[in-house]
């Protein structure tokens, strides 16, 4: 288990923005009505912001909008920024990396030092703790950490498991040097890649080119058919991991940091899938009113989900009074983090933006 | 904890199939009942029960409850 303490930095401001066009998962004809509503029991969503997949929105787009949003909102110049970190699985291009090319795109200053991360769904708690320990030191006065992903961009049409489940968005998090009066951020990391095989997209990196057979339909059983150039997920595989490890972590983590449940206002899950939210709910002990949701609406949208969280559901509370949050994600990796949050109030959160 | 109140826990998992329909050399994925969130309700109730961590490919790969029992004694 790795343990990182982050001080002397203040998260000042968060924004969002997804796709505005939407896909009903009641509108799926490949499954009976009955089949539907037995999925979105079990899973929670009922509708994901998806993006066409054809160029014209891509991850970091949606990044750029919240972001310039964020500054106006904040009323940051954008000279001042000094780090920008973009963290992704589905990045513009291959190389360059994503940040750097919203570096220019945004006009943000040459000065900067921008670099992209590679995660999926833990991409929001790793993203934190690398700006974090990077800002602390004072060498960085503010920062822009963009937590993104337009992955329903891999779901086979025909992998109800992916398609119903994964919705787009970009969030953007204003992170400034503060050596007095910071958040108290305190995260625990698992990484385990034993677990890479049950969520991959096998081909089209370097170690599996993309060749003829990435483009065959596979029936790989329960009515479930993709290629290995879309996302497969075996989610009984993840289900076990996470809810096996996150209450384990969370214990060793309580103990380290002192942490007390009572004085937690809120639990944030990482929006997998409702069926495991709740499973972890009820082995962390919270209480239903401090875990909240927002999956309905958005689906699984990997490293975004806990900022959109965030940002859609604790927008007044963040402004208004410190919080003391607890966040929580595993996915694609597999990797896992647990975090607390003690933020100092007075956040800046923007109105969720659409393209 | 023994076989018998395995099969008991494990019947628990189900809400339509009658509990006496349950027996040690059931094979568990021919039920009617049986599905993938009943497979992931099984993962649970063997970690709350056990503290013990087993895998998809876990009850995959058993066949009848007595099978899973015994994988589950042996982790």
């Amino acid at each position: 288990m790795s343990y990182i303490s982050v001080k002397n930095i203040k998260i000042r401001g968060m924004a969002g923005c997804v796709p505005s066009r939407v896909e009903e998962n009641r509108d799926y004809t490949m499954l009976s009505p009955e089949e539907i509503e037995k999925y979105i029991a079990a899973t929670g969503v009922e509708r994901r912001h998806c993006a066409i997949h054809d160029g014209s929105i891509c991850t970091s787009d949606l990044c750029q909008k919240a972001a310039e949003k964020l500054l106006a909102d904040l009323n940051w110049q954008k000279d001042e920024i000094d780090l920008l970190v973009f963290v992704s699985h589905t990045t513009d291009y291959k190389l360059p990396a994503t940040a750097i090319v919203l570096q220019d795109k945004m006009g943000l200053p040459t000065s900067c030092l921008a670099f992209d991360i590679t995660l999926g769904c833990s991409g929001y708690l790793v993203g934190l703790g690398v700006v974090g320990n990077l800002m602390a030191s004072g060498c960085f006065r503010k920062g822009l950490l963009m937590v993104g992903n337009t992955q329903s961009e891999y779901a086979s049409p025909e992998d109800r498991s992916m398609k119903l489940l994964l919705g787009d968005a970009g969030t953007v998090s204003a992170i400034e040097y503060a050596p007095e009066g910071g958040d108290e951020i305190n995260i625990t990391y698992m990484s385990d890649g034993s677990g890479r095989e049950f969520v991959i997209l096998p081909d089209g990196g370097s170690r599996n080119p993309v060749n003829e057979k990435s483009f065959v339909m596979e029936d790989c059983g329960n009515g479930i058919r993709r290629s290995r150039l879309h996302e497969k997920m075996i989610g009984d595989e993840v289900f076990s991991y996470g809810t096996y490890y996150i209450p384990r972590v969370y214990k060793e983590m309580s103990e380290q940091f002192d942490i007390n449940p009572d004085e937690v206002d809120y639990l944030l899950l990482h929006q997998a899938n409702k069926f495991l939210c709740e499973k972890l709910r009820k082995k962390l002990k919270f209480p239903p009113e401090k875990v909240p949701y927002n999956i309905q609406e958005f689906g699984n949208t990997s490293g975004a989900t806990i900022p959109l969280l965030m940002i859609t559901n604790l927008k007044e509370e963040l402004n208004a009074r410190p919080l003391n949050l607890l966040a929580a994600t595993i996915g694609v990796g597999f990797s896992l983090g647990v975090a607390q949050i003690k933020t100092t109030g007075n956040i800046i959160v923007s109105e969720l933006q659409m393209i | 904890m023994d076989l018998n109140e395995f099969v008991k826990l494990f019947a628990e998992q189900f809400d339509d199939t009658p509990a006496e329909s349950f027996k040690a050399d059931t094979n568990y994925k021919s039920l009617d009942e049986w599905s993938s969130l009943v497979a992931l309700s099984v993962i649970s109730m063997v970690d709350e029960e056990f503290e013990k961590r087993i895998t998809g490919a876990d009850i995959r790969n058993c066949t009848t409850i007595e099978e899973l029992y015994n994988l589950v004694q042996s982790k």
